[in-house]
């Protein structure tokens, strides 16, 4: 027989936990709407993190290109074809032997292979070329509008060279190049997610409330354009855009051809979110409720939607980049003197420079790799954050 | 249960209680003492479990008994060290009876050969959800013949004929022909079956079942736990059943331990713990189980006058399938419901009852319009006149959703969780209109206090709140609009015992102060009796019985219904119904 035992006292009114890290306000948590709650979740992921700062690194560097370019990115110096780049270096050394803070670079000597025509650059440490912050250089507009000579950082005198990257085969400096491409760069992403983001919002989510011969009708089109093969339609789009166009109105052409194609994969995730939201509990509740079908999607479904939506759209960024990367690559894309990453990779593109001034592929090829990679983690991220609500 | 007093068992006396070395110790096969279980969590530790120590003996069943949350599955599951990565067993010790000495198996290494021949060797497990626990892509018998060929080495030819045999044991038909079946060509009931097969396929001295009828219907229930009654005691295997209802408690166990957020709170064989509760949980818990076992409304009713009809559905009938395609169509319709008629009183509490798939929650929506009906019609005499719902236009039916409203299942999906929980509540009066917002704020401050909720947590999100909590906000969402008559569609099957009854309890309360009328659609019985005056029986669409709650509770003449109200088990072990139960084959 078993014998009959028991605890005393009272029932207790909450699991058994021992913290580890302080609590939470948990009064603060319940009235913490979905946003906090995705940022909360979101900030646990510290490669998204991370990932987004970068991104917000390279929106800045490209909003304020021409302040923070040492110089202008077409200004080309014949006497300077393919240096390599100089060192950045804090002290000089004095005459009399001792050193003192001086932001430096040194200059090259430049010897020319008799035989090769070969030219190769060799460091000279006698020749000093004083740099600083926040130094007169040449005369820009920021943004196109307002008149500025102010460079982050500069040689001081402006007859002197700075290349912290290099130089291409036009001796231009790889460094502005660099920092003015990744304005087009970033802003072409941005303003074709744009557009997906419109015709693939408006389109998905027609299809995914309505269902039925909307949907068929829509899901056709999003098939029929994914299934194109895309390098080959943007290759004769691209072909098609006039010479006589300026280069400003291919930059925005572009934009359009890639994004034209980028909606589709947009316009599915909303619709397969409809449909899941569609027989939700509390989506039949808000009808029962009397709202009325605009109601429904934009009081009920689409404030659902949104974070989704933001991270199908981070999601989205780098294959746009890698899109224009592409077709700039091939020579199709954006041309001189519009300065993108695939414009600098379009001017590394043969063995010679591959072999003697690899600086000029590395570097381009990082930042679209790096803001790739950036986006991706930043957008898997959000995603898992995207549904605070889930268990 | 046999009275042996020669066995005297030092249950919870560990000092002088050896490795199961005397002879009175030879029938524990399991011996738990003091187990912990630690879960590190990303701000805290949760101690599942705590000190638990329990003994499994040979021939007998222990239930293991708690609401959710109070760890009773992680217990079972940590017997066969199935632990998830963020856990780990804290201290305590899990022997195992071994002829060369217990083997401890909290100390087991996660990958070690004895820990793989231990698990489904000699500890069997079945789980809560057949689904998901058999592999779609393998036949049923492949997959009993793997565990036969891992745990017995036995060939191709001994394994299929023991699989077969397994099989006839748990009462498959045709098991020759069903070993070659897919899962999904298995009913729930019948899953669960050969989810027994195969737990049992290497003979284990021990069988953990998780909640194995929690998914199944009452019928079926009955069935599955008949069979592993029977064939516990013809193995005279030890049993550990895990369970949140008190009434299968009452039916199947000789011990029974309850656990409350990670404590065995109370140990005794089933009778005590039914007859004589010390601790106040369980209590608590026979209570709340007990309760539902009579009708309240009968006691408080007093005999009025037939009331008006408020609501009556006629020869009501929705078919699935037969559509009139452009591609000829398909001749295979399914009738979800089936010319079914009813009226509902004013004032009065109507009943639903059946298994899934009856068609009881298509029914409820047909009443509301959100399913179409194919055919017949519902009329509703709440206005001046009546209404022919099944004629309403689009603006029409949403005067009609004011004065009938539904009251989900789910209280989890059935709350917008981006809304605070007075957006949510006063939707309906922001949509209605004619309000501005200081009048909806006071209405929803009232609308909470109505349903016991504090009006100051209106600000808050629904994540905020326990099942319970958002069920009443669901219910105060309802009431927002001063409606006639509420459809509550299962609104209790989500919530725990004790909740639901507190539940139950307010939605009588609300109707005696509102005077409301209530369609309640239930699978659970006794939900219905507590709560319903009459009550509708449903059955493969069609509804086989209607009448007063006590009488067909009681006295039901249809033999379905006789055999649904006979499955249902009964809290009571001196009292066991379910042995005695009436069969339907139909």
């Amino acid at each position: 027989m078993t014998v009959h035992t028991f605890i005393d006292g009272d029932p207790e009114t909450g699991p058994a936990v021992t913290p580890i890290k302080a609590r939470r306000d948990n009064s603060q948590l319940a009235v913490a709407g979905q946003w906090s709650l995705i940022w909360h979740k979101f900030a646990r992921n510290k490669l998204a993190l991370a990932s987004g700062i970068v991104i917000i690194v390279m929106a800045l560097i490209g909003l304020f290109a021409e302040f923070l370019a040492p110089a202008l990115p077409e200004t080309s110096k014949p006497q300077f074809t393919n240096a390599p780049p100089q060192q950045l270096r804090l002290f000089t050394s004095n005459a009399d032997g001792s050193s003192s803070f001086q932001p430096h670079v040194t200059g090259y000597t430049m010897e020319v292979d008799p035989a090769s025509l070969r030219r190769s650059y060799v460091p000279d440490e006698s020749v000093v070329v004083p740099v600083g912050l926040f130094v007169k250089g040449p005369a820009y507009k920021l943004w196109g509008l307002i008149p500025a000579d102010r460079h982050l950082i500069g040689p001081l005198k402006s007859t002197d060279t700075m290349y912290l990257l290099g130089t291409d085969r036009l001796g231009r400096d790889l460094l502005s190049r660099l920092i003015h491409g990744t304005r087009i760069s970033m802003s072409i992403g941005l303003i074709g997610v744009c557009i997906s983001l419109c015709l693939g919002v408006t389109l998905g989510s027609l299809a995914g409330f309505y269902g039925g011969a909307v949907d068929a009708l829509i899901a056709r089109v999003i098939e029929v354009i994914s299934s194109m093969p895309t390098i080959p339609l943007w290759l004769g789009l691209a072909a098609a855009i006039p010479l006589t166009w300026s280069p400003l109105t291919v930059y925005f052409v572009i934009t359009l051809i890639v994004s034209l194609f980028g909606w589709t994969g947009l316009a599915r995730e909303v619709r397969g979110r409809f449909f899941a939201l569609r027989g939700e509990d509390f989506v039949t509740a808000a009808k029962l409720d009397g709202s009325n079908e605009r109601r429904v999607i934009f009081r009920h479904i689409l404030p659902s939607l949104t974070s989704h939506i933001l991270a199908v759209v981070t999601l989205a960024l780098p294959t746009m980049i890698v899109a224009e990367t592409a077709l700039s690559f091939l020579g199709i894309g954006l041309k001189a003197p519009i300065v993108s990453w695939g414009v600098l990779l379009q001017e590394a593109q043969n063995v010679r420079t591959i072999a003697n001034a690899p600086w000029q592929l590395i570097w381009p090829a990082g930042a679209v790799v790096i803001t790739v990679l950036a986006y991706n983690f930043l957008g898997d991220g959000m995603r898992d954050a995207a549904d605070p609500y889930e268990s | 249960m046999p009275l042996t007093p020669m066995k005297v068992d030092l249950m919870l006396n560990p000092a002088s209680d050896g490795l199961g070395n005397g002879a009175a110790h030879d029938d524990i096969v399991l011996d738990v003492q003091d187990l912990s279980l630690d879960f590190r969590l990303r701000t805290e530790v949760l101690h599942a479990a705590r000190n638990v120590s329990f003994k499994l003996r040979r021939g007998k069943t222990l239930c293991l008994v708690g609401e959710s949350g109070s760890g009773k599955s992680v217990t079972a599951r940590a017997l066969m060290h199935i632990i998830d990565g963020n856990g780990s067993i804290a201290s305590g010790r899990i022997l195992l009876d071994d002829p060369k000495g217990a083997i401890d198996i909290a100390t087991l290494d996660e990958r070690s050969r004895d820990l793989l021949a231990i698990r489904g060797g000699r500890i069997g497990l079945i789980f809560q959800e057949p689904m998901s626990s058999l592999s779609p892509v393998h036949t049923i018998g492949s997959q009993i013949v793997e565990a036969l060929r891992l745990h017995r080495k036995m060939s191709k030819a001994e394994a299929r004929a023991e699989t077969i045999e397994l099989l006839r044991q748990v009462e498959i038909p045709n098991p020759d022909k069903m070993i070659d079946r897919y899962t999904f060509e298995f009913s729930g009931g019948m899953r669960q079956r050969a989810m027994i097969a195969m737990a049992l396929a290497a003979n284990p001295e021990i069988l953990i079942a998780d909640e194995p009828t929690t998914a199944l219907d009452v019928t079926t229930q009955a069935e599955i736990l008949d069979l592993i009654k029977r064939l516990q005691v013809s193995r005279g295997m030890a049993m550990l059943l895990i369970t949140h209802d008190m009434g299968v408690v009452a039916e199947v166990a000789d011990d029974v331990a309850v656990m409350h957020y990670g404590r065995i709170v109370e140990f005794g064989s089933v009778d005590d713990i039914f007859h004589d509760p010390k601790h106040a949980y369980t209590r608590r818990l026979l209570n709340s189980t007990v309760k539902l076992e009579q009708n309240r409304r009968s006691s408080s009713r007093q005999e009025r006058p037939a009331a008006e009809v408020l609501l009556s559905a006629r020869n009501l009938s929705k078919v699935y399938g037969a559509s009139t395609a452009w591609f000829g169509g398909n001749n295979f319709a399914i009738k979800a419901v089936d010319d079914v008629s009813f009226d509902l009183h004013a004032g009065e509490n109507l009943g639903i009852v059946g298994e899934s798939g009856s068609g009881k929650t298509t029914l409820g929506r047909m009443l509301l319009r959100i399913v179409e009906p194919s055919s017949g019609t519902v009329t509703f005499n709440g206005q001046e006149r009546p209404v022919e719902v099944t004629g309403l236009s689009k603006s029409q039916l949403r005067a009609f959703h004011r004065q009938v409203r539904l009251v989900f299942q789910d209280p989890f999906a059935s709350l917008n969780p981006r809304m605070t929980v007075r957006d949510i509540v006063g939707d309906p009066l922001v949509v209605s209109g004619g309000m501005n917002g200081k009048a909806i704020d006071q209405r929803v401050c009232e609308l909470l206090e109505l349903v016991g909720l504090d009006p100051a947590t209106r600000e808050r999100y629904p994540h905020a709140f326990s099942g319970g909590q958002r069920q009443r906000i669901g219910i105060a969402r309802a009431l927002a609009l001063d409606p006639k008559i509420i459809i509550a569609d299962e609104a209790t099957a989500a919530l725990d015992v004790s909740i639901r009854s507190q539940v139950l309890d307010l939605l009588l309360d609300i109707q005696k102060r509102l005077g409301l009328s209530f369609i309640f659609i239930s699978h659970d019985i006794s939900v219905v009796r507590y709560f319903c005056d009459r009550v509708g029986v449903m059955h493969r669409g069609k509804l086989v019985e209607i009448g007063p709650t006590e009488e067909i509770c009681t006295a039901p003449k249809e033999a379905y219904t006789q055999s649904l109200i006979s499955a249902v088990p009964n809290p009571d072990p001196r009292n066991k119904r379910m042995l005695h139960r009436t069969r339907f084959t139909g």
